[in-house]
């Protein structure tokens, strides 16, 4: 099979950006004067020189085949002089300068099926992880959760009709690969039963002290187990993060039953107007019921849904939580608080309330 | 049913609804072997609710120590095809930027030698080539530098830096991101490819505190543009704004302004920059008649990462203000300095963030040498358990 393999070459870095830069960016790159959103899925960015740059984004599921991306670069030939690129949250973006072709590449995208919006004050695509598709860790799939959510969620991302940009994230176990913990919603996969240990796997591919040392809370002990070194857990600190796992392949978390989602609200990484926070529990356990998650999906559509009847103009989730209080968010949203809601962890007690600012209080 | 073509009817639901469907992208690349297993395995995790991948293996290309992840499936027997199903990571242009032409030929690669599957693009900003043979990957490798591509990081090591898209299309571009980006990730090529730090790093470079590519949550050395003069003002544009009833000045603007140094008299717009904190908002609201000040660099923060191990943390302010020239020296040689104290004093798996907290901010500023400021802290402490040194005792 070797015949057309070229030599190999190595530490080239990636390759250099400028080769596939449309015309109209290499002529006025570092010189734009402003943009404007005329439409939902269309970004207008004027050069200090006149010209104009057209941005139609379309949403894609992350996940595409080398078909889909070789139609992408067809529609790109035809409409756009063969320029396109990615945007941060998955979505494709076509980038023209003929402002008649904007229609056509919007019809010819929705019958793709890939729809045109996710810019201003609407929800855009929602990053998210590789779930059952592609790792060991997952404590629920990525891509039928995002699917699922972003059906329901449609509207939003076809119009610009929320107070502000709403960002929802997914992430399949605590690792967070895509850092769900600064987003407007975040869902989350979660394990909630402590390691089983394989002590023949143990001895064959794990390293005992490492695996102690993984573990946070120091639940993991080491122990000898039929005259061999293993280790054992100690199940009431456990926490289920799954640090042992990561570095000792015999500490399975994974349970059909036990796995499932949470939901956060409330974060951000924009710096307007308050600064950037955390995402703050609201939903610790919704079981995983594949293939459509409808429990997952109605939680996340309600929170949007009453988020955008009360929230004002600009202000993002987090932000519309720390006005009306989270008293108020609970009780709007209909969502119990229970006793998982309290920070437990390493500075716990900086989120409990120390002063007599209370809102209203219910009878 | 045959090999390639498996029932799988749960999979299925999700090929409905206005939503893009990843099912429906496999399904095109199904005649590939690898994929109609791949399509299998996971309608056997949607019946038992449970991943059916093992723990990552040892492979890679030849020479290097990250850029590929490997993965094998627990029931080898009954989808042999992606038993191996080996990720690459592909160190994307800078600003994800491509042209047809170079898509077709990075297709046709992927349609040689793996599973017609990618991921536009990982969380990290690559490339992602999913469900690669063993076999496979050193021909992929050496067919992808052939056309100028070259592997990102994995592993505790350089992870692959990304950007937004910076002064290639927006405005508000305080520092030129995408070469940057390109500059920095080409200077870093070993520590890319070979780890050999406690743990991974990232680098994320955003023009604006708008910060688009969430560097202030998710980089290890977090590159934000910024400005130190006066936000421009075309005090005409602003009055169109609310000639127009477009904006409402007081309930949209300066209400909203964190530091409440706004002030609109009805005709004139006025700006007490020196208690600016460069929000953007007032920029973002009114795009056309403000825009950020001309003395233009970035600031740096550190330490940002997701909760595994020690809890979740966002950047701190590192550096106030640099101004941002080619070839971004200040920028490497910091880099190299809080490698090398965190190489030689960090645990294993500990980020640079949480290597700060154990060991304290001030002890690290000290090991790398930059001078504290009060930029770098919210407020001085209000606890009274002060390490003295001795020498400090005697003066
Ligand atoms: S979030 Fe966890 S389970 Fe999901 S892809 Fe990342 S490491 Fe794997
Ligand atoms: S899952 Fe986390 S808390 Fe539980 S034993 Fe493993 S490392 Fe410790
Ligand atoms: S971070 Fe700022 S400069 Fe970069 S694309 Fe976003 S708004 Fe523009
Ligand atoms: S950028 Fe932010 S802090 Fe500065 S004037 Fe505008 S709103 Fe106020």
């Amino acid at each position: 099979m070797s015949q057309n393999i070229p030599q190999r070459k190595t530490d080239i870095g990636p390759p250099d950006y400028k080769q596939f830069l449309p015309p109209v960016i290499k002529k006025n790159y570092g010189q734009w004067a402003y943009h404007e959103n005329p439409k939902p899925g269309v970004l207008m960015h004027v050069a200090k020189s006149g010209d104009r740059l057209y941005s139609v984004r379309a949403a894609t599921p992350r996940l595409v085949s080398i078909e889909t991306i070789r139609l992408f670069a067809d529609i790109a030939d035809e409409f756009t002089g063969g320029y396109l690129r990615w945007t941060s949250r998955n979505n494709v973006e076509f980038l023209l300068t003929d402002e008649t072709k904007i229609d056509p590449l919007i019809e010819r995208l929705h019958k793709e099926g890939y729809p045109v919006g996710g810019t201003g004050p609407a929800i855009t695509n929602i990053v998210h992880t590789q779930g059952w598709i592609h790792c060991h860790s997952a404590a629920s799939d990525a891509s039928g959760v995002v699917k699922s959510v972003m059906d329901e969620l449609y509207e939003y991302f076809v119009a610009m009709k929320l107070p502000a940009k709403l960002r929802i994230a997914y992430a399949c176990c605590l690792n967070m690969c895509g850092a769900v913990h600064c987003s407007d919603i975040a869902i989350l996969g979660i394990h909630r039963r402590a390691p089983q240990i394989d002590h023949t796997q143990v001895r064959s591919v794990c390293e005992v002290p490492s695996t102690v040392a993984a573990c946070p809370t120091g639940a993991v002990r080491p122990t000898t187990v039929n005259g061999h070194e293993s280790v054992e857990v100690i199940e009431e600190q456990c926490m289920f993060c799954a640090n042992c796992y990561t570095v000792c392949p015999a500490m399975k978390l994974n349970d059909p039953e036990q796995d499932g989602l949470s939901i956060w609200v409330g974060g951000k990484v924009s710096n307007a107007r308050s600064e950037p926070k955390f995402s703050k529990l609201a939903i610790p356990y919704i079981p995983n019921n594949p293939p459509r998650w409808p429990e997952a999906v109605n939680a996340v559509k309600n929170i949007v849904e009453v988020y955008a009847a009360g929230a004002r103009k600009y202000e993002r989730m987090g932000e519309w939580i720390e006005r009306i209080g989270w008293p108020k968010f609970f009780e709007l949203t209909g969502i119990e608080f229970t006793k998982y809601h309290i920070d437990d962890f390493t500075h716990a007690g900086e989120s409990y309330k120390r002063s007599a600012h209370l809102r209203q209080v219910k009878e | 049913m045959t090999d390639k073509k498996r029932d799988t009817p749960l999979l299925d639901e999700l090929e409905t609804g206005p939503w893009p469907s990843f099912v429906k992208e496999l399904k095109k690349s199904a005649d590939n072997p690898m994929t109609g297993d791949l399509l299998g395995l996971l309608e056997r995790s949607y019946e038992e609710k449970i991943g059916h991948w093992k723990h990552g293996g040892l492979v890679g290309v030849m020479g290097y120590g990250g850029g590929v992840i490997g993965r094998y499936n627990d029931l080898p027997e009954e989808f042999p095809h992606c038993a191996q199903f080996h990720t690459l990571r592909v160190n994307q242009p800078a600003g994800w930027f491509y042209t047809s032409d170079v898509l077709r030929k990075l297709c046709d690669i992927w349609e040689k030698h793996g599973s017609g599957v990618t991921n536009m693009h990982g969380s990290t900003g690559d490339l992602v080539l999913l469900g690669c043979p063993t076999e496979a990957l050193e021909p992929v490798f050496a067919e992808l530098t052939e056309l100028g591509f070259d592997l990102g990081g994995s592993g505790s090591d350089v992870r692959t830096p990304s950007c937004c898209c910076g002064e290639s299309r927006c405005e508000w571009a305080c520092y030129d991101t995408m070469a940057a980006t390109h500059e920095i990730t080409n200077e870093f090529q070993d520590e890319l490819h070979r780890p050999a730090f406690p743990y991974k790093f990232k680098f994320k470079m955003s023009g604006c505190p708008n910060d688009c590519v969430a560097s202030i949550a998710r980089s290890d050395m977090s590159i934000i543009g910024t400005w130190r003069d006066d936000i421009k003002i075309d005090q005409e544009k602003v009055r169109q704004y609310v000639a127009s009833g477009e904006v409402d000045m007081r309930r949209d603007v300066t209400s909203r302004c964190p530091t409440r140094c706004m002030r609109w008299d009805g005709t004139t717009l006025s700006i007490d920059n020196s208690n600016c904190v460069k929000c953007m908002h007032c920029i973002n609201v009114l795009h056309l008649a403000l825009s950020p000040g001309d003395d233009r660099g970035a600031m740096i923060l550190i330490g940002a990462k997701a909760p595994i191990i020690g809890g979740a943390l966002l950047a701190s302010v590192l550096v106030p203000f640099l101004k941002m020239e080619p070839p971004y020296d200040d920028i490497k040689e910091l880099a190299e300095a809080i490698w090398d104290v965190w190489g030689e004093h960090g645990n294993n798996r500990e980020r640079v963030g949480e290597f700060i907290q154990r060991v304290g901010l001030g002890n690290f500023l000290e090991q790398i040498g930059l001078d504290p400021v009060p930029e770098m802290v919210i407020q001085p402490r209000t606890n009274p358990y002060i390490f003295f040194e001795s020498d400090e005792e005697e003066e």
